[in-house]
Parts: structure tokens; C-alpha cells; sequence
């Protein structure tokens, strides 16, 4: 609002038209009209900042409509559940200590100053100095704890909640993978730790000033940062649970188990899509770089693109037909494979890298299948194999001139030695990630176990962790208004047949 | 010739059905059934009120195969379609008079072979 009124003035006071009641005022000088053009480029910096995350938030929805669409029918509240209430948690814990660990100065391995509730000093959206170039009418200059993503001329509030947004979509994608077997107060504990501990401290390695960042190991949008991270904790997950019952028989056999409703899953990766167009453009976290806000959202679309048509294609000679939830898993692979490199990579690069993410996503699910590693959702092979390929392809994929105009974060290394780099921070980030999940896991499976019942599991998560179903509509319970047997009469009389509802009897 | 049906647990349909070709069955009609038994159901709980499911999801199997197979065939049913909790379900045996083979025109048990 003051940035508008601002704005105003000022376009108003440079064509000479100023208002009556702003005739009387002393005439606009330099300082005062950079000040406003410098509230004007916050305002636009932040709205744009939020609705990005408002985008991103959205893809809690593309990922509840996935994932209970590829499970079963009588597991559909229980995932439904799982994917609402993961949000509310994440927000909780990354509100409470996630922020802080991630953002807050302190050593290269975590933040330590100004750690909860973010109630560290910070007077965004002042900049650093070296910032300058975001907001050159901001003469302000940046004092906090929140050093590391103080080159965003955006409020703290606004930061805060575009890195929530990210935080939240790292924890859903375990949901997926441990989907149709999981105690659900099991999931909700993980997700809280994961989002205040694992997330934020691997987080602070690459975008919080810690030890992969510094070290020239780049990651845009958190190929790294958000999926192989969320993919890490989801394969420990899978290990600790083991399959579900009878999907992998006796003699070795792969049983499918297919999902309920591909209309579901279908609608969850257009909203996904859709949802990524916030992810990767938005990361820019600011608004005045239009050249490098479409660019970014062009090679997001790109690799979506390509990433289906390669796991179509792949699908289709592999396997003799094209599976739609192949094509779904695809299209997912190269928005995750690009999220990384989208600000690194020309655009023709971003279309290989989408493509190779695609035929990727097919082998690994057979593959992970072929290894009796059950993830329902190909979580694993989305996120956690095209996180890492999309990490590493930004190495391969390396370009100066866009990484310069784009990310405003060029290394100046050549391709193999952006790649070293790269790898060097895959193994680092998937040692920490599997390792740390694996230890709360273990903890969570001690104090209050991992798995539901045998017998739950069969009749369904739906009835067992919820009481009830999620289609219940056929006729089987006995309703206030039912016929079924047993009925006490509703104390109102029915009206007889054929009588109109507002006849006085 | 009989008429042999088995309503039981829906997860047990897999296991009953490899169960049976393996002992010579050769079809078998399968359908999705609502039903219960002396235990009525279960209870189920939606925004803090209970209400009664007493028609459960259960699957309805139905074999008919030449008098000689009948034994085998229940046996093998009540083997594999046993949890020994509530619910597992019941097999009926019935006559039938007579089988055609609509394509063949075959009759008896020449049309369940």
C-alpha cells in the first residue's frame, strides 16, 4: 500500500500533474523520489516473491491428487490425510527452528544465531552491499543473522514464506512413497523432524551460506535442496517399512497394484506443473528481472515437456504400451531434473535434460521394483533419481553466460569442473540425508513403530488410522434417513409417498 | 454337476483363484459383493459420530464343476480363503441342472471341462 501511494506520487509529481493537495508539498528531491522508486521495486519484488509461493503452496494440492490417485480406493483418506496435514507441520517446525537452522548465520555446517521463531535481528528489505545492483535506490544497508538471503529486496515475512512453501513440498514427498502402510502419527513425527532438522541443515549447505554453497556447488530451485533430500528421507522410509503385503509374491514375482483413479493422479500433475511455473521462476526472488523470469519458466516448461514425451517413449518400447502413470512419473521427472539447472543451462540444454529425466524415471521405477523397493508413487524414482540427475546435469549442462545473466550466480568453471563440484555435493547431501532420516526412522520405529497391523493394512488405512472410508457412499451404512435393518424411526414422521415436502398433514 | 459359492475376503481372491486352477478349475465367474454375517459389520466414525457399516465389501466366487471335483474344491477354498478371524466368509454347493456351452452348444460337463 505505501509503495503504492508512493508510486503514484511519484509518476504524478514527474509529469507535472501533481495533484492540488500535493502542490502545497515541498517539491520531490532525488532522495525522495529513490526512496519511493526503491518501495515501489519492494512492492513489486514482493508481490510476485508471493505469489510464486502461493503457486507453490498450490502443489499441495497437485501432490494429494497424485498420490492418492496411484493408491488404492481404501487407502485414499489415509493419504489424503497425510498430504493435508503435512503442511500444518511443516509450517510449525520450520516456523519454530527449521528458518533458523537453514538462514541463520553461524558455521558452515548449520545456522546458529537467531534460531527460533525467527526472532534474530533482520531489517529487510534492506540489502547487503554486494547486493546493490537488486535495488539501487535502497540505500539502506543489511543488518541481521539472516546474512545469507539478505540479496532479495523482499520482507522477512515474504522470505520466510516462499522457503516454508519449499519446506513443506520436501516432507510430501515422503507421504507417497510410504504410502498404504504407514502409522499415520508415525508419518506426522517424521515430517515434523524432518522439517526441522534434516531439511533446514542440508538447506544451509547450499543455499544458507554453508559449506556446499560456498564452495561454488550450485542448485536454483533445490533439485538437491527440496526433492533428493525429500527422496533420501522417503527411501529410508521404504527400507524401514519394507513392501507393501503381497506385492512382491513368494517366487518373486512383481505384483501391480494399481492405483484407484487416474483422473485423480492425472489433474495432480497438471496442478504440479502448474506449481513448478512458481517453483523455478519464482526462486529469482525478485521481479525486476523479466529476461531471467521467462527464461527460467521456459526451461521449466521445456523439460516438463520433453521429460513426458522421453518417459512416453521409453514406456512404450519398454514396457509395449504408453502407460499413462509412466507419462505422469515423466512429466514430474523433468520439472524436478530442471530445478536445478534452470537458471544454468540454455534452453535447448534444459529440453535434453528434461528428456534424459524422462526415459530415467521409467527404468528406475522397474528398476526399483526390480530391487522389491515399494514406493507406490514412484516418489523415489521422481524425486530422489531425477533430483541427482538434474543436480549433476547442471554440471554437465553448465553454461557461463546464462548462469551469469540468469542465476547471477556464474562460477566461472569450466563444464567438468562444475560437474566435480556437483557431485561432490550429491554425495555429501545423500550421506547426510539418508543417514540423519534413517536414525529418526529407527527412533520413530522404536518408541512408536512404523507400521500399521497386518490386518489393517489389508482392510485398508482408511478404516484403521481414520474410522472411516473415503467413498462411502454406496449404500451399506445405516444413514439418520436410511431403510437399513435394525433402524430406530427417525423422530420426525416420514412423509408418505408422492406427498410434497411443504403439504400440511 | 454343482454349483459351488464362495463369498469371501476380498484380499483372499488372488490366492483362492490360483489355488483352484491349479487344481484343475477351469473358470470361474467373480463378482464384487456386499454383504455380512453374524458379526453385522463394523462400526465406523465420521466427525465424531458413530454409525454402522454392516454390509461389507466381500467378493463372490463361483465355480461349477463336475460332482467328482466338488470335494476337492471346497476343501481347497476353505484352505485358502482362511484368516480364522471373523469375516472369512462361507461356501455354498447347489445343483445345477444343466451347462451349455454357447459357442459349441456343448451340454453337462462336456461345457465345464
Amino acid at each position: 500500500m505505501k509503495a503504492w501511494i508512493f508510486g503514484a506520487a511519484l509518476v504524478a509529481a514527474v509529469a507535472g500533474a501533481a495533484p492540488a493537495w500535493a502542490e502545497t508539498a515541498a517539491p520531490p528531491t532525488v532522495e525522495t523520489l529513490m526512496s519511493a522508486y526503491s518501495d515501489l521495486r519492494v512492492g513489486v519484488d514482493t508481490v510476485w516473491v508471493l505469489v510464486a509461493a502461493m503457486l507453490v503452496f498450490f502443489m499441495n494440492a497437485g501432490f494429494a491428487l497424485v498420490e492418492s490417485g496411484l493408491c488404492r480406493a481404501k487407502n485414499a483418506t489415509n493419504i489424503l490425510a497425510k498430504n493435508f496435514i503435512v503442511f500444518a507441520a511443516s509450517t510449525l517446525s520450520f516456523w519454530a527452528v527449521g528458518w533458523g537452522l537453514m538462514f541463520g548465520d553461524g558455521n558452515s555446517f548449520m545456522g546458529t544465531q537467531g534460531l527460533f521463531f525467527l526472532s534474530g535481528a533482520d531489517n529487510s528489505p534492506a540489502l547487503g552491499e554486494a547486493y546493490a545492483a537488486m535495488n539501487p535506490f535502497s540505500t539502506s544497508v543489511y543488518e541481521g543473522v539472516y546474512s545469507s538471503i539478505n540479496w532479495t529486496p523482499v520482507p522477512l515475512w515474504a522470505k520466510f514464506f516462499f522457503q516454508l512453501v519449499f519446506a513443506g513440498t520436501c516432507a510430501t514427498i515422503v507421504s507417497g512413497a510410504v504410502a498404504e502402510r504407514i502409522k499415520f502419527k508415525s508419518f506426522l513425527v517424521f515430517s515434523f523432524l524432518l522439517v526441522a532438522f534434516i531439511y533446514p541443515i542440508t538447506g544451509h549447505w547450499i543455499w544458507g551460506g554453508g559449506l556446499l554453497g560456498a564452495n561454488n556447488f550450485r542448485d536454483f530451485a533445490g533439485s538437491s535442496v527440496v526433492h533428493s533430500v525429500g527422496g533420501w528421507a522417503a527411501l529410508a522410509g521404504v527400507l524401514v517399512l519394507g513392501p507393501r503385503l503381497g506385492k512382491y509374491g513368494k517366487d518373486g514375482r512383481i505384483n501391480p497394484i494399481p492405483g484407484h483413479s487416474m483422473t485423480s493422479a492425472a489433474l495432480g500433475v497438471l496442478i504440479l506443473w502448474l506449481g513448478w511455473f512458481g517453483f523455478n521462476p519464482g526462486s529469482t526472488m525478485a521481479a525486476m528481472n523479466g529476461s531471467a523470469i521467462a527464461h527460467i519458466l521456459v526451461a521449466t516448461n521445456m523439460a516438463a515437456a520433453t521429460g513426458a514425451l522421453g518417459a512416453l517413449a521409453t514406456a512404450w518400447w519398454l514396457l509395449g504400451k504408453p502407460d499413462l502413470s509412466m507419462i505422469l512419473n515423466g512429466c514430474l521427472a523433468g520439472l524436478v531434473a530442471v530445478t536445478a539447472p534452470c537458471a544454468f543451462v540454455t534452453i535447448g540444454s534444459s529440453a535434453i535434460i528434461g528428456l534424459l529425466g524422462g526415459i530415467l524415471v521409467v527404468l528406475a521405477v522397474v528398476g526399483f521394483d526390480k530391487v522389491k523397493v515399494d514406493d507406490p508413487v514412484g516418489a523415489l524414482s521422481v524425486h530422489l533419481v531425477n533430483g541427482i540427475w538434474g543436480t549433476l546435469a547442471l554440471g554437465l549442462f553448465y553454461d557461463n553466460d546464462v548462469a551469469t545473466n540468469v542465476a547471477a550466480l556464474a562460477t566461472g568453471l569450466s563444464r567438468s569442473g562444475q560437474t566435480l563440484v556437483q557431485l561432490k555435493g550429491i554425495v555429501y547431501v545423500g550421506v547426510f540425508a539418508f543417514a540423519a532420516s534413517m536414525v529418526f526412522w529407527l527412533l520413530v520405529k522404536v518408541t512408536m513403530g512404523v507400521r500399521v497391523s497386518e490386518e489393517e493394512e489389508l482392510e485398508g488405512l482408511d478404516l484403521g488410522e481414520h474410522g472411516n472410508s473415503a467413498y462411502p457412499d454406496f449404500a451399506t451404512h445405516q444413514s439418520a434417513f436410511g431403510h437399513g435393518s435394525g433402524l430406530t424411526a427417525p423422530a420426525t414422521r416420514p412423509l408418505a409417498a408422492g406427498q410434497p415436502a411443504t403439504a400440511k398433514s | 454337476m454343482k454349483k459351488i459359492e464362495a463369498v469371501i475376503k476380498p484380499f483372499k481372491l488372488d490366492e483362492v483363484k490360483s489355488a483352484l486352477l491349479a487344481i484343475g478349475v477351469q473358470g470361474m465367474t467373480v463378482s464384487e459383493v456386499r454383504g455380512f454375517g453374524r458379526q453385522k459389520g463394523h462400526t465406523e466414525l465420521y466427525r465424531g459420530a458413530e454409525y454402522v457399516v454392516d454390509l461389507l465389501p466381500k467378493v463372490k466366487l463361483e465355480v461349477v464343476v463336475a460332482d467328482e471335483l466338488v470335494d476337492k474344491v471346497v476343501v481347497t477354498i476353505k484352505d485358502t480363503a482362511k484368516t480364522g478371524r471373523i469375516g472369512d466368509g462361507k461356501v455354498f454347493v447347489s445343483d445345477v441342472a444343466d451347462v451349455i456351452r454357447i459357442r459349441t452348444g456343448e451340454r453337462g460337463d462336456a461345457a465345464v471341462n
